[in-house]
Parts: structure tokens; sequence; C-alpha cells
């Protein structure tokens, strides 16, 4: 065997593996000088990276990809000896899987891109580098694992790095009050998650996410996991009224963190989508679990803007706005849950408002990544938050200056720019199921232009002032990540149908269907 | 692959390629049309000076309108409204708890009876 297919063979594991591995050794790398760790993370990463894209590319070009751990062939889910049940640890990476991957792939890169400037004068770096990796770790994981304990365990991997970088600048003890918070709640969560575990299990006698929607009945004690399940990954993800952690721990989390962390929500976005349509699909009422995550959608739509606007922290701004494009993600692939078990109504509009959802959860992936490092590049140059206290920075930060407009015409919805697109599709399609979400989801993001008109005139514009004057733009590595990030959403803007057509769509498709995922593993044999 | 193609909603399009050559026709006609103009404008002389009807004109630091004092208007109309939701941001853990327990109740009651 080659390296080549060395590579494409294993790349589910080492997805995982690269990151994990580079991680735990980054301290004794780190231990050598900052410069042989930097390039040891960093190579880790786009190694990582291009092992993603390359699995992407299978998962896109020849379908769904099994990886199974310790099994005689990768492919071999089910062992001979086992009474038909997959008992070993499963990676199933369909077009969904690949879609978040490529999400993590292309931010991660440009996060820790942007670190190396962004955290280079602070100390401790090596577990800055550790955790972040083991961050990366967790959402490929999340993305990747058919087995739903292991789902639990990435889980936890990836809250429990998040909350270590969150408390990462102290800041005389607000950062680590918002981790504690985090830590506390995601904990809860998780007990959540492995309570309807221990459910499927205790049913089903197993752990694999296609057998147990192969023998999903949808009894009392399933719906019990469901809810349990949903209200875990809907808090996770920072749904209202369960977002409250959100601003906190996002305004105290070093930018490059907070960027990542709109990836980390979204890999809980993948794994409530992922009950909802792969496990239980028609078996659950879909009516009434589409409405509960619709409405959810709309709460954080509304609540999430209306509480950004008087934010005078421009973290604390970032993060509402952050709830409230989660809605429209919930929004979408909500109506597309609602009218699943209708074939004329899912094809009117429910896979189009699907195909929006998972769009928009892409987009929104760069545009708030870059919008939040756009607020670290400030905070770098001018050390505050405040923005009662910034002004004029346009004349010296003309670089960011223009990252931020791309940033904050995109979130809005402003043509052309990704944001648009997927926004447009939300739009028209949630309007055939019910014009009133339609019309909510247009306010909301005309409030969205209103408070990124607030920040960029409080930032930026205005005569240059006395304490700013020294104020030099942010260095270069950190323009270079938000210029990875600006550059895809402009392409993804100006040219969104081939996206929608090679990623979006086989990612919408791999989601609702249920039977080629269970397929797909089961018929291993 | 078409590059340019249109997404197609079901119920309407989008051409940004189309809609970005408007863009573009529509900036130089503007472009020409302000080129147009008599430029009299001489920089460093009295006319780059702000005129305050003739007073003083304030520091840089106080001229520039900070972000407290943009959408009063639109907080002071939805006062009842914020009145009502800033509250429940207390930034206390337990009341996170309580509401993350409370909707997984509400929840239960929804899927596990109703539905």
């Amino acid at each position: 065997m080659t390296l080549a297919d060395f590579i494409v063979t294993n790349s589910p594991a080492l997805v995982v593996a690269i990151p994990l591995f580079a991680a735990f050794t980054c301290p004794a790398i780190g231990r050598i000088s900052a410069v042989a760790r930097n390039l040891w993370v960093m190579g880790a990463m786009v190694v990582t990276a291009a092992v993603a894209f390359i699995l992407a590319f299978r998962v896109f070009s020849t379908g769904t990809v099994i990886y199974v751990f310790g099994a005689a062939a990768t492919h071999l889910a089910v062992p001979l000896d086992s009474g038909g049940i997959p008992i070993r640890i499963i990676f199933t990476v369909d077009a969904m899987s690949a879609f978040m991957e490529i999400i993590c792939a292309i931010v991660g890169t440009s996060v820790l891109l942007y670190s190396l400037s962004s955290e280079s004068k602070n100390t401790s770096l090596e577990g800055y580098y550790a955790l972040f990796l083991l961050m990366i770790t967790g959402v490929f994981g999340m993305v990747s694992t058919g087995d739903f304990f292991n789902f639990f365990v990435f889980l936890e991997i990836l809250s429990l790095a998040s909350a270590g970088l969150i408390a990462y600048r102290i800041d005389g003890g607000l950062a680590v009050e918002a981790a504690l918070k985090y830590f506390i709640l995601s904990t809860l969560g998780a007990i959540f998650v492995l309570f309807a575990i221990g459910i499927y299990y205790g049913q089903y006698d197993a752990l694999n996410i296609a057998m147990i929607a192969q023998r999903m009945q949808f009894t009392m004690l399933d719906k019990i996991a469901l809810v349990l399940l949903v209200a875990a990954l809907a808090m996770k993800c920072g749904a209202v009224p369960m977002h409250f952690w959100t601003p906190d721990a996002y305004s105290m989390a070093p930018s490059s963190v907070t960027a990542f962390l709109v990836v980390a929500s979204q890999a809980s976005l993948y794994g409530l989508f992922r009950v909802v349509f792969t496990m239980y699909n028609i078996t659950m009422n879909c009516v009434t679990v589409g409405w509960i995550i619709i409405i959810l959608g709309v709460l954080s739509m509304v609540v999430g803007v209306t509480m950004a606007i008087p934010q005078k922290d421009i973290k604390r701004l970032m993060a509402y706005h952050a709830v409230s494009q989660t809605g429209y993600m919930l929004l979408g692939v909500g109506v597309g849950l609602a009218v699943l078990g209708n074939a004329t109504l899912t094809s009117a509009f429910g896979f189009m408002a699907m195909e929006g959802g998972i769009f928009h959860i892409f987009n929104h992936a760069m545009y708030k990544g870059l919008l939040f490092l756009t607020a670290g590049a400030i905070f770098y140059r001018i050390g505050t938050r405040d923005l009662n206290k910034m002004g004029g920075l346009g004349h010296t930060m003309k670089y960011t200056m223009i990252f931020f407009i791309i940033g904050a015409l995109a979130i809005a919805g402003i043509p052309p720019f990704n944001g648009f697109a997927s926004k447009l599709m939300i739009y028209e399609s949630v309007y055939l199921f019910n014009p009133i979400l339609a019309i909510i989801a247009m306010v909301v993001s005309i409030l969205t232009l209103a408070s990124f008109v607030k920040v960029f005139h409080s930032v930026f514009m205005g005569p240059q002032l006395p304490e700013y004057a020294d104020v030099k733009e942010a260095p270069l590595p950190m323009l270079i990540g938000m210029g990875i990030l600006a550059a895809l959403v402009i392409l993804f803007g100006l040219f969104p149908q081939p996206v929608v057509d090679m990623l979006v769509s086989p990612a919408a498709h791999a989601l609702a269907d249920q039977s080629g995922y269970i397929a797909s593993v089961l018929g291993g044999t | 692959m078409d590059l340019t193609a249109p997404v197609l909603t079901g119920y309407g399009m989008w051409a940004p390629v189309a809609w970005l050559a408007a863009f573009v026709a529509a900036t130089i006609v503007v472009y020409l049309l302000w080129k147009t103009g008599e430029s009299s404008y001489k920089k460093g002389t009295e006319q780059g000076r702000p005129y305050l009807s003739g007073n003083a004109e304030p520091e840089k630091g106080a001229v520039h309108i900070r972000a407290s004092n943009l959408y009063w208007g639109f907080l002071q109309a939805l006062k009842g409204y914020y009145d009502a939701i800033v509250p429940l941001h207390t930034g206390i853990l337990t009341d996170y708890m309580i509401w993350f327990v409370a909707v997984t109740a509400v929840l239960l009651v929804i899927v596990g009876v109703l539905s």
C-alpha cells in the first residue's frame, strides 16, 4: 500500500488522530522553541485540513465512507459473530458529515494562522494550542462518528477544551466565570446525552446510530430520549431560551477561540439534525418536532438580534448575532423536518428550506468567524472591547475595516455576499410554508444590518481619536486569516449555485435519506 | 459545471453575476455623471475646516457619536419589550440551568404527551 493509498483509506481516522497526536505532543515541542511549536501546530492543522478535503472529495465522488476501527477491512461494519450488531467503533462519513468537515478544516486553518499573531504576546501557549487542537479533534470526531457513545466522547472532548480556552485569558476572573458557566451547562447537557444513550442501549442493545435508527420504535422512552437530545444539543448550539451562556463565553474567550466556538456550536447543531433526521425521521411526529425546532429558531432570531442592538461590548454584540443566525439554520431545517412526511410539500419547498438552512451553516461559519476575527484584531490593537471607547479606526486599520464590511454585509444578507444566497433560499421556501415566519426572518435581517451599521460607525467612522493616533493595522498573519474567510464569503456569494450543487444539496439529501444511511452501515456485512 | 448558474429557489431565482454586472454598469454611469461636475475643492484651505456657527471646533474625541447614543429612539420605542427581556439575562448560572431544565420539561410534555 502506498502512502497515498494509506491516507485515502484511513482518512476518517486521520482527521481525528492527527490533531489529537499534535495536541498531546505540543507541550513537548514547545520546550524546544516557540517557532518549532508554531510550525508543529500549523503543520498539523494544514495536514488535517488536507486529509479532511481528501475525505470530503472521496465522499462527494463515491458516496458514504464507512471506517470500522479494528476490523480486518475498514468497511466491515458487522462482524459475523456479533449477532448482526455493529459492535465496533464505526465512523460513518456521509455528505452531511463531509460538509461539516470542510467547514471545520477551513475555519480551523484560518483561525490557527490568525492565532500565531493574536496570541503571540501571551504565556502558556503550549496549553492554548494543545486545547485548540483538541477542539479540532472534538469537532471532527462529532461529525464523523457513526457511534452515539463515541459522539458523546467527542462532545466531551470539545466541551472540556472549549472551557479551558474560554478561561485562557483569566481577565480578572471574568473569563474563568464565563468558562465555568459554559462548563457546567455543557456537563448538564452531556448528562442528558448520556442518559439518552442509556435509553437506546437498554432498548435496542446498540450504540451505533444506524442500528438504533433501524430498530427505532418511537416508544415513550424514545420520546424522552429525543427530548433530552433536542434540549441538550439546542442548548449547546445557543438556541433561545437556552442561549444565556453564549454571550458570556463568546465575549470572554480570545477572538480566535470565539471564531472556532461558532464551528463548535454548529457541530452540536449537526448532532441535533442527525438525531431528528437520521435516528428518528418519519417514525416520530415530524410536524410537532419540526415546529419545536422552528419555534426555537424564531425565538433565537428575534431575541438574538434585539438583544444585540443595545450591546456596548463588540464581542457580546456579535455573540448575540451568532444566536440570531443560528435561528435561521433552525428555521430552514425545521421547516424541512415539519413537512418530511409529506412528499409533495417536501419537493415543493421543504427540501429547499433544508438546503437553505444547511447552506447557512457554511456561510455563517465563514462570515461570523471573520467578524469575530476583526473584533479580535481591534482588541489586539486598542485593548478594549467597549464600543463607547472606539472611533476613527478606519483611518489606520483599513484592511480590518474592509474585512469587517464584508462580514457585516454578509451577515445582514446583502447581495452579492454569501449570506444573501442562503437567506434567500430560506425566505422563499419558508414563505411557502408560512409567510409570517419568512417576514420575521426578513425583519431580523434588517435589524442585523442596523446593528452592524452601529458597530461600523462606532468603531471605524469619525475623526481619528487622539488616544488611537499611534494604532497600526493588524499584523500580517491575522490579516491573512481574515483574508481567507473574506475571500470565501465573496466567492460563495458570487457563485452560490455550484456550492449548492456540489456540497449543500448532497448534504441535505444525505440528512433526509435515513434508509441510505442505515444501508451504508448495515449493508456492509 | 456552470459557475454562473443562478440559484433557483423554487419560487424565484438569484443570479449574482448578472447582479454584479448591473452594479458595475450603474457604478460606471454614476462615475461619469460625477466626472461632469465642477471640481472646486482645494485641499488644505479653509474649505476643509468645519464651520460650526463661528464656534471653535471641539476636540476630535468629543465630535464622534459614541455607540450608546445610537438607536436611542428604537430602544425607547421598544422599552416595554426590553424591560421584560433584558432582566432575564441575569448572568447567574443557576438561572441558566433553570431555563435549560424548564425547556426540557416543556418539550417532554409536548412530545411525550401531545404528539
